[in-house]
């Protein structure tokens, strides 16, 4: 292509360059200032809401995804109703927990990203090939990170390859690992996680997976002051997702209200939950 | 050194024109029409790969006629155009309009500059509205030029003859399988008169589809639901032939 492309209105010489399939390396070749990762820090550290707390748990034939709906600022509840699950794709969602607003860009680019491979492409990339590239993208924040902006995602698919719902988790420093049967990150991961190994079987049902994810959330908001639980009188409820084979599906608000409810009418007569068999 | 020998503007850009449009002709045409719940692009395409439509963005759609990696090369300058502007503003801020404008500045700039060897492609850019009357269709010829088109159009080859065709018999408010049906007329009803039938093996198919609940609303058509789609019993009264024959009693009968 010629090299006097601007300013004319057509598309300039880097649009029309047989390259990378990716939109990152693209946005790094022809706009570097875009991309998250290259932006200069300022010295110092900065108060900005957190998300707190993201679940999931695979079952026969998929995965559920869900989050609470508060982000906090120190002791400050910020937000009430953010929203901290997004489809990645048709067969994939990320939850995130961490700095709000950094988070949210970051899974927009990583919409994108996967959206641009799959039109320049023609083709998906596979499950394994998504997680990767949220890896490279959380590396690429580790800068901020070590200022008290980490963004820590959970990233969930269906593996069209594999017939089953896998998880990802990851680290600030984009370290991924795979998990088994469930997840979670974000402050209140910890009793989220106690409350889901006492729960979790393998031959969960899809209606008993999106409960035990509402059960495990409702436990972190119990002990974490961070995590948000079911909002009855504002009507805010958890986010929960579900992927399958036929892809990605949001509970909606109904949907939603019914499982919160059903979760908190049993707390109201046994506020700890439900109890595992002793042995 | 030599003199060169003078060629007149007029010249030298019919010979362009003739050049590009040469080019053009050796490929297969293909139609883009508008049916009652979006947009259909239906060509003849022995490959499954290499595909001659093609998702742009959310409602945008791109079907192309010539030259491969001419217009393969612009498909890709308009998936990175389409998602650094919805990245950078929003994804409502991306339209086919600002698209076929970036495309028809390129294609005129590279067809006027001497150095460059003028693009032997046609494109169409397409966007599904929310109703029928928000449907946009423009047809970009080799030069630059930007048509805006309403129900149907064809590109490629046989272009006139198909379009002629198409307005003679398309209607606004076809079905799905009415339009695709006709377009597969339009194509296999080529020159000299004799109808070559085209397997639906060799159909490339798709659609921006406005009912569809995804933000993304193109969609391939193929296997199974290509062949129910072609085979699919069309009312008396928009059989494509007869000119539309509005009180039809036989549709209930069938």
């Amino acid at each position: 292509m010629e090299p006097n492309t601007r300013g004319t209105g057509r598309l300039p010489a880097a649009f029309l360059t047989p390259g990378s399939s990716s939109f990152m390396d693209f946005l790094g070749a022809h706009a570097p200032e875009m991309l998250p990762g290259n932006r200069k820090l300022p010295e110092g550290v900065v108060e900005a809401p957190h998300g707190t707390t993201i679940v999931a748990a695979t079952f026969p034939g998929g995965v559920v995804l869900a989050g609470d709906r508060r982000a906090t600022m120190g002791n400050m509840i910020a937000q009430r109703d953010i929203e901290k699950v997004f489809p990645a794709d048709e067969y994939s969602a990320v939850g995130i927990a961490g700095t709000a607003g950094l988070a949210v860009e970051m899974v927009k680019l990583f919409q994108l990203e996967l959206e641009h491979f799959e039109k320049v492409e023609g083709a998906t990339l596979s499950l394994e090939g998504k997680a990767n590239r949220l890896s490279t993208m959380i590396r690429s924040n580790l800068g901020m990170a070590m200022q008290g902006l980490a963004v820590v995602p959970l990233f969930a698919g269906y593996d069209e390859a594999k017939e089953k719902g896998r998880i990802f988790s990851y680290d600030v420093t984009g370290g991924r690992s795979e998990e088994h049967g469930y997840a979670a990150t974000g402050s209140g991961s910890i009793f989220a996680r106690g409350s889901m190994k006492k729960l979790y079987r393998p031959d969960l049902t899809e209606e008993q997976a999106t409960t035990l994810v509402v059960q495990a959330l409702y436990d972190a908001a119990d002990d974490d002051s961070a995590t948000g639980g079911p909002d009855l009188y504002r009507h805010i409820y958890p986010i929960v997702t579900v992927i399958t084979d036929e892809g990605f599906r949001r509970l909606d608000e109904d949907e939603s209200q019914a499982l919160a409810r059903k979760v908190t009418d049993r707390r109201l007569e046994q506020p700890d939950g439900p109890r595992a068999a002793l042995l | 050194m030599s003199t060169p020998f003078y060629v007149s503007p007029q010249q030298a850009m019919a010979d362009r024109a003739e050049y590009a449009r040469k080019g053009i002709a050796r490929g297969r045409s293909l139609v883009v029409l508008q049916y009652a719940d979006g947009i259909v692009f239906v060509g003849e395409n022995p490959s499954r790969a290499l595909h001659k439509f093609s998702e742009i963005y959310d409602r945008i759609g791109f079907a192309a006629a010539g030259k491969y990696n001419e217009y393969e090369n612009l498909r890709i300058g308009g998936v990175r155009y389409a998602d650094l502007r919805g990245y950078t503003y929003d994804r409502d801020d991306v339209t086919a309009r600002g698209l076929a404008n970036v495309y028809a500045q390129t294609l005129g700039t590279i067809f006027s500059s001497a150095g460059e060897k003028p693009y032997e492609v046609e494109l169409v850019v397409a966007e599904v509205g929310a109703t029928a009357a928000g449907d946009q269709i423009y047809r970009l010829p080799h030069d630059g030029s930007i048509v805006d088109e309403h129900g149907s159009v064809a590109v490629g080859g046989n272009a006139e003859q198909i379009s002629s065709y198409l307005d003679q018999r398309h209607q606004d408010g076809m079905t799905l399988s009415e339009a695709l049906k006709l377009a597969v007329q339009a194509l296999s009803s080529q020159a000299n008169g004799a109808d070559k039938a085209i397997p639906a093996e060799r159909l490339e198919v798709a659609v921006l589809d406005r009912t569809r609940s995804q933000q993304r609303k193109f969609k391939r058509i193929r296997g199974r639901q290509l062949a129910r789609l072609l085979e699919a019993e069309v009312p008396a009264a928009a059989q494509v032939d007869a000119v539309s024959n509005d009180e039809a009693p036989e549709d209930e009968a069938e």
